[in-house]
């Protein structure tokens, strides 16, 4: 009766259920060959989620399935499943599926003895083998309490029913009531399910109603433990997160541009890593929209594709105001580079958001994502909430290597960096947008408050945001810290007087030299005046005496001549020694 | 077998040849269903035999009808419980489970303690 272990089987065999997330958190689906108890409270989306496994079987992984429904007619069930996309009537006429409405009350049915549930075996047996059944769903098997006497016996055919599932081979959902926090199921028949039970939860928190799954047991295998909230929707059941349960994601170097030239700067002149996260946190009009749409409007520029999630204000009320800082956002939308996804965060639960943007996300393939801001997700959820819905978003985003932007608003009063502190550990950048009072006037400044894995600029900048965008200016320290505004102003005033005198003494002490190189010069004209005054006299002295000289030895020689002395010794040559010796 | 299509059921199949009769039948059409020769389906059969002798004398017709032999019959009938007794004349139809070996309760459930 019980045992019917797949003697092949060294790990456990399981069954894809289609459902998205559901495999990723379990690990590869629900245990093949066995019985799962799925229990929920009512309206928690126990028969929607035994369909969907029934239809994405027959559709996607090829196991025919039968749906045993103890509660709603088969008319009712196909009306349901169109609201998920499913033709219940074409995979019924394809033999690929088989529905069976077990209706019984108990005004017709009288007990008059000791009874089986034969008949509801060979009902499921013949169901199974119409269609070659890999898969049985049994919606609320515990129906049956009510219409049939003697519950004792009902019990025991239950679990002969679910060892005799498991002994067919059957992956079997069996759905159940919840309705005491403390049991699983109204009639306790989890004792019976051994192998794998998970728990659906449909609760209300502050008028927002919140889906929710659990994997209670699985007996076999490791699982996600947590409570996954999931949504229902005309895509049927998708369990969240869809892939966050690994830090793997790839981390590419390439950088891209902020589209504010000067920001790039600040940031090791690249501007930040794609695919990472980035946080634009500041007091309300600190301009943080400003910043963001011109990273947009840079990303639409090198050909990527946007995707911006308005949760204030309406696309076009965006788009005009931007205009107003010379950013034209209309040619990305018309260009299909851009789109908004805007709504009221109040408009749905969290988890409604995040499966939003899953889907957008996985039907736009943008490269570069825009929340803002995240900070009104808190009027349906409480900060925890929040905090796990963007760590997965953040998760799900890097491992698509989209580049997050998230705009925060901090309150007007209070600590700007710790308000913001249980989402800033998630993001890669962080830039603080704030607004400084000096003087009697607001300014707006910004400053990179932590960038992982490149240097950036420690400095406080005040920025502008002019008519063609946002402009960043240069620093002015004062007393009291960085100037803006007309301090600015003032400063820079008092910086060119400043320069303007500098300049003046500079150019005073030039005409200085100058002069005192004129007077240098002049001296040196009259110097060599004087000097070539003497030289003059004291060559015409020397040419002087060289003529007496001369004359001296020709009126010697004459002399000597007349004397008719001898000659030879005052010839050109005996004249030397005379000369010498003078 | 009768195969050829078998679209599911909501509600249980009633035999058109019986239906236009008149309430008060002179034949009580009884239908006995079993899943093979267990020992609750024989005791039923004996114990609705006994009954039947015993008040319905001549008056009956009892049908019993294996499901392992016909599966698809179960889902036509809504037989969720075996042994099943399914009375179908006189309407309404009634399902009476179980080995019936409480015969009173077996009287009730086939209205038949007016009648006598």
């Amino acid at each position: 009766m019980k045992k019917a272990r797949q003697p092949n089987s060294k790990t456990l065999q399981k069954a894809l259920t289609g459902i998205q997330g559901l495999d990723e958190i379990t690990g590869g689906g629900l245990p093949s060959g066995r019985p799962t108890l799925v229990s929920g409270g009512a309206g928690s989306g126990k028969t929607m989620f035994g369909l969907e496994f029934l239809v994405r079987g027959a559709t996607q992984y090829g196991e025919h399935g039968v749906f045993m429904s103890f509660e709603e007619t088969i008319p009712d069930l196909t009306k349901n499943a169109a609201s998920l996309g499913f033709d219940l009537n074409e995979l019924v006429a394809d033999k690929k599926l088989f529905l069976d409405h077990v209706h019984i009350s108990r005004s017709e049915i009288a007990e008059t003895g000791e009874y089986d549930l034969d008949g509801l075996f060979i009902r499921i047996a013949d169901a199974v083998q119409r269609v070659g059944a890999k898969r049985v769903v049994l919606d609320t098997i515990e129906a049956l309490f009510a219409e049939l006497p003697n519950p004792g016996i009902l019990r025991a055919e239950i679990r002969r029913l679910f060892g005799w599932l498991k002994e067919k081979g059957l992956t079997t959902v069996i759905t159940a009531e919840r309705d005491r926090p403390d049991k699983l199921t109204r009639h306790g028949i989890e004792e019976f399910v051994s192998d794998c039970v998970i728990l659906l939860d449909h609760r209300i928190l502050e008028e927002i109603s919140t889906r929710r799954l659990r994997i209670v047991k699985y007996r076999g295998s490791t699982h996600g433990t947590n409570e996954y909230p999931f949504l229902i929707d005309e895509q049927g059941i998708s369990v969240l997160p869809i892939s966050s349960l690994g830090l793997d994601h790839p981390a590419p170097a390439i950088r891209i541009s902020t589209g504010i030239a000067r920001l790039d700067g600040m940031l090791g002149g690249k501007g930040f890593y794609r695919g990472s996260s980035i946080l634009l946190s500041g007091t309300s009009g600190a301009g943080k929209t400003s910043v963001a749409a011109h990273f947009v409007d840079a990303a639409c520029r090198r050909g990527e594709r946007c995707l911006y999630f308005a949760f204030e204000e309406s696309p076009r009320q965006i788009v005009r105001n931007m205009r107003s800082i010379g950013i034209d956002l209309e040619p990305w939308v018309g260009k299909g580079l851009l789109q908004f996804q805007a709504a009221r965060p109040t408009y749905g639960g969290i988890e409604q958001h995040l499966l939003v943007t899953h889907k957008c996300v996985s039907s736009f393939k943008p490269s570069v994502v825009v929340v803002d801001p995240i900070t009104n997700l808190l009027m349906v959820s409480t900060l925890h909430e929040v905090r796990s819905m963007l760590t997965r978003m953040v998760d799900f985003l890097k491992t698509q290597q989209i580049t997050a932007i998230f705009t925060s608003l901090t309150a007007g009063s209070g600590s700007l960096e710790a308000s913001e502190a249980d989402v800033s550990s998630l993001m890669d950048s962080w830039l603080q947008l704030k607004s400084i009072e000096v003087g009697g006037e607001l300014n707006r400044a910004l400053y990179v408050l932590k960038s992982r894995g490149m240097e950036h600029s420690n400095q406080i900048r005040e920025f502008l945001l002019t008519n063609d965008g946002l402009r960043l200016l240069d620093v002015y320290l004062g007393p009291e810290g960085v100037l803006t505004g007309a301090a600015r102003v003032s400063q820079e005033g008092r910086e060119k007087a400043a320069g303007t005198f500098r300049r003046q003494q500079m150019e005073g002490r030039g005409r200085e030299l100058d002069r005192k190189r004129q007077i240098f010069e002049a001296r040196m004209v009259a110097l060599r005046a004087e000097f070539e005054v003497e030289e003059e006299t004291i060559q015409q002295s020397i040419s002087e005496s060289k003529l007496l000289d001369e004359e001296l030895l020709q009126d010697r020689g004459q002399m000597v001549r007349s004397r008719e002395a001898d000659a030879s010794a005052y010839t050109k040559e005996g004249s030397a020694p005379v000369a010498r010796r003078r | 077998m009768p195969k050829a299509k078998t679209p599911t059921r909501l509600r249980p199949r009633k035999l058109k040849a019986v239906t236009s009769k008149p309430k008060n039948p002179d034949v009580w059409k009884l239908r006995l269903f079993v899943a093979g020769q267990t020992s609750k389906s024989i005791r039923a059969f004996a114990n609705l035999k006994v009954l039947c002798e015993e008040h319905l004398k001549g008056r009956y017709q009892i049908e019993v009808i294996d499901l392992l032999e016909n599966p698809h019959l179960a889902r036509g009938n809504q037989i969720v419980a075996l042994p099943a007794l399914v009375v179908n004349l006189p309407q309404p139809v009634r399902q009476i489970i179980g080995d019936l070996s409480d015969t009173d309760r077996v009287l009730v459930g086939m209205a038949l303690q007016k009648i006598i």
